[in-house]
């Protein structure tokens, strides 16, 4: 029977995988700091500028501890994070942590708004094209969602600033929230960054949701809800999506850790402050102490996310809940 | 009369149009009246009962007739009137309980949803109606037996779950498709004793559909006979098994007629096979236990036992696919190498095996003649004009046209047909030893009955040994000469056919031949009286 602990083996499987993910982030930090390190030009150099004597550049990469070995160095750095110590910008000198903070929670916040819109748009799409398949809603939903992950995000970036802010005028082009921004304001400002996302992550979501669903639709099970009378929107999301649910909350898994990881672009196009932006500046910079964390910041990203979408999958599954 | 099936014709999509399944039945059910519908797999018998509730499957349509229910044509309902009838009025009883109940809802939930999108019972009323019918049904624990999840459940009590659930909103109909067929015996006859008493203590009505002659026997008032989508004949049971009058219902009667001759078998020499004292099992749980029998040469012996009793697992023990924890298989006196990496070719040659479902054990994408290259060339290196030579061979063996059959996919052949290319494919190799796991458990009578004909006379022709593994005491008492009764992991009895089942020398034994269904309408009614369900 199932009525002993539950959690019991679903506890020891999460504490399981958080290790390995553990582990797994030890793996990439020490791939992160090698390529950084192959990475050609001099960061002392660049600091310092063209006119620089070699004894300045000497003594600055000194200072900066760039004359010690790699494996000294990478003990310093991932112990220095391991006590919560980031670093300093080599660029310009403030605490890594400090200047990630806040663009963290910018890169969060519009994630979080992407998310919110696009998964049960998704789901629901998924849901109704899987309910009315081989209909002209099933493919017109198709179409559409496909065209949208087939052009390139600075296109359908532009698309929409030209339509909705150019011309409409109803959103603001620039996303930067500015200072100390209301909530009201930041989602204002945000909201066209955030559409963009929801058109090139949406197809992804709902095929697979349609997918799952349409395969879960030949069970036995299925025709034997039909034949109690079940009406068929409630045999689409009550016999078929709970079992239908893994492949569907791996898929959001990698598309929410995409969001928070890959929108580069879109923070490019729309000016908004966020955490890919800082990435790529810095690598121009050469300040690589931010480039580390931040590719450090998105490896965990994508190993939670990744942790969460494989217990919800588990959780789900009432075969590895509730053992014989 | 509750149900009136008038002309009904029902048709199938194929490549080329719309196909007649069924061409123009009648069906009548009275109020709490049981009819049987007998016939062969592919006789329309679950098409006609799921018209019964206005449904035709994916890739069926209603191409003419009536289903009239109380009065109304189903066929010509809206779609929502007739989901209001399903399941409240008429309810369907399906065949294989472990695929019909979601896996992601506890079995209370599943017997609750009925009342409650039909708004027939509160809550409260449906869970005490569930426990109520569940201490009918003799289910374990019945206050929290809902709470299990399907899979937390035996097979025969998920059946009888199910007919628990049919009931829940009291229906006047219900459609039973095969509810026991999937069951071990001694568990068939506890479902069909819940099954009857429900039904008659409900006063409801039933269409009882099965392939099993006896079965049908035992439930139904009325049995009509169908075969390719027509009727075949009705009568009252009791009259319908006394005096069948059309040639293919008596041919269904008089099936197991086959019936080997007793031989002698030669007695010198080691056996093909022994099993000495194996104990098995996958990880931590072992299924076998010092289970020990021998395959006298030239012999079949059959093992019979109900599901989970180790039969499978024995022959997994033999071809080296599992390899036991304790004990060895001998071939020929010669202990064999537990696993299959072991083994050489020539070991591997020796033991061949067929298995129940054709379906799955042949590649959907080869021809039958890459299906039987492969053993060709692995074992016995045959290529070119030599291999083609008993490729041909083999095809006459099985009693199949070389030149209509060998380019074929298993798609294009009949079950029977495809059991055939099955053996085939084991008689390549050149085996001294085939191992037959349940190989006509999946056929229709007769053509099961063609496939041991046909395994009876190659027996004869190549001095096979078989070890025939089935649930089926029919089956053993058509072709054994030894019988193996195994039950959960250990061997009960072994012997000669007739020490072994006639009488049932162990007490087991006899339980199991009193549970197999007799083709006499009192039959199920003398065994509850003997206090067997």
């Amino acid at each position: 029977m199932s009525k002993s602990a539950p959690s019991h083996p679903l506890t020891r499987m999460i504490l399981t995988r958080f290790a390995i993910g553990l582990f797994t982030l030890l793996v990439i930090s020490i791939l992160v700091f090698l390529a950084v390190s192959l990475l050609p030009g001099d960061i002392a150099q660049q600091i310092l500028g063209q006119s620089a004597t070699q004894e300045t550049v000497a003594a600055l990469r000194r200072d900066l501890g760039l004359d010690q070995p790699l494996i000294t160095r990478y003990f310093d750095w991932i112990g220095g994070i391991l006590s919560g110590d980031f670093g300093n910008s080599l660029a310009n000198g403030r605490p890594v942590a400090e200047l990630l903070a806040a663009r963290l929670g910018n890169t969060m916040f519009l994630a979080a708004y992407a998310a919110v819109i696009a998964i049960p748009f998704a789901v629901v799409l998924g849901l109704l094209a899987a309910l009315w398949r081989g209909t002209w809603f099933d493919r017109i939903a198709n179409v559409v969602t496909l065209s949208a992950i087939s052009f390139p995000e600075f296109f359908i970036a532009y698309i929409l600033m030209f339509w909705l802010s150019v011309q409409m005028g109803w959103f603001p082009s620039i996303a930067d929230p500015g200072v100390d921004p209301g909530l009201g304001q930041m989602l204002a400002r945000a909201f066209l960054p955030a559409l963009t996302l929801v058109l090139v992550v949406t197809a992804h979501m709902m095929r697979m949701t349609r997918a799952a669903v349409v395969n879960v639709l030949g069970a036995p099970y299925i025709a034997m809800a039909r034949l109690k009378g079940v009406p068929r929107w409630r045999i689409v999301t009550r016999h078929a999506l709970p079992n239908a649910l893994a492949p569907v909350i791996n898929v959001i898994a990698l598309n929410v850790a995409w969001l928070i990881t890959g929108v580069v672009i879109v923070e490019v196009v729309f000016v908004y402050p966020g955490l890919g932006q800082l990435m790529v500046d810095s690598v121009s910079n050469r300040d690589m102490p931010v480039v580390q964390a931040c590719a450090l910041i998105f490896a965990a990203v994508y190993i939670l996310l990744n942790i969460i979408a494989d217990v919800l999958a588990i959780a789900t599954n009432p075969r590895l809940l509730h053992p014989r | 009369m509750l149900l009136d099936i008038q002309n009904l014709k029902i048709e199938a999509r194929g490549d080329d149009g719309w196909t007649p399944i069924l061409h123009g039945v009648n069906l009548q059910v009275g109020r709490g009246e049981v009819v049987g519908l007998i016939g062969e797999s592919g006789a329309g018998k679950s098409t006609l009962g799921l018209a019964a509730m206005g449904y035709a499957a994916p890739g069926l349509r209603f191409a003419g007739g009536r289903v009239v229910f109380d009065g109304t044509d189903l066929l010509t309902l809206p779609d929502r009137r007739r989901a209001a009838l399903r399941g409240r009025r008429i309810a369907y009883v399906a065949q294989s309980a472990a695929a019909s109940f979601n896996p992601a809802w506890r079995l209370i939930e599943q017997f609750c949803e009925g009342p409650k999108i039909h708004r027939t019972a509160s809550r409260a009323d449906s869970e005490t109606f569930a426990r109520e019918l569940y201490a009918r049904m003799h289910l374990p624990g019945p206050d929290r037996f809902g709470l299990r999840f399907p899979h937390q459940v035996s097979g025969g009590q998920l059946q009888r779950a199910m007919v628990a659930m049919a009931m829940a909103c009291r229906p006047d109909l219900i459609v039973f498709d095969e509810p026991t067929t999937a069951l071990d015996v001694t568990t068939q006859i506890g479902v069909l004793a819940a099954i009857r008493q429900a039904v008659e203590s409900f006063g409801t009505a039933a269409i009882y559909i099965t392939h099993d002659l006896a079965v049908v026997a035992q439930m139904a008032d009325r049995i009509k006979v169908m075969r390719h989508g027509r009727e075949v004949e009705e009568a009252p049971t009791r009259q319908m098994m006394q005096s069948p009058r059309e040639d293919y219902t008596r041919s269904l009667w008089a099936v197991r007629e086959f019936r080997r001759p007793e031989r002698a078998l030669p007695v010198a020499g080691h056996p093909a096979i022994r099993i000495a004292d194996v104990t098995a099992g996958y990880g931590s749980a072992l299924v076998l236990r010092d289970v020990e029998f021998s395959l006298p040469k030239g012999a079949t012996v059959a093992v019979v036992g109900e599901s989970g009793s180790g039969k499978s697992t024995t022959a997994r023990v033999i071809t080296g696919l599992l390899p036991p924890v304790k004990g060895r298989v001998e071939l020929n006196g010669q202990t064999l190498p537990a696993g299959l990496a072991g083994r050489t070719r020539e070991q591997l040659r020796q033991v061949q095996m067929i298995y129940q479902m054709a379906d799955t054990a042949l590649n959907p994408r080869q021809t039958t003649r890459q299906i039987l290259s492969r053993p060709l060339s692995f074992y016995t290196g045959l290529t070119g004009r030599a291999r083609d030579e008993r490729l041909e061979q083999l095809m006459d063996q099985i009693e199949l046209e070389p030149k209509r059959f060998l380019d074929r996919l298993p798609g294009e052949l009949s079950g029977g047909q495809k059991q055939r290319i099955g053996i085939a494919r084991a008689l390549a190799a050149g085996p001294e030893v085939i191992i037959c796991d349940e190989v006509t458990s999946a056929l229709d009578q007769l053509v099961a009955e063609g496939i041991l004909r046909l395994l009876s006379r190659l027996q004869d022709e190549q001095g096979l040994t078989y070890m025939f593994i089935t649930h089926d005491i029919a089956t053993v008492r058509a072709i054994a000469d030894e019988v193996v009764v195994m039950r959960q992991g250990q061997v009960m009895d072994r012997g000669a056919r007739a020490e072994v089942l006639d009488p049932p020398r162990h007490p087991y034994t006899a339980e199991l031949l009193a549970s197999v269904p007799q083709p006499d309408p009192d039959w199920l009614t003398r065994r509850i009286a003997e206090g067997a369900a």
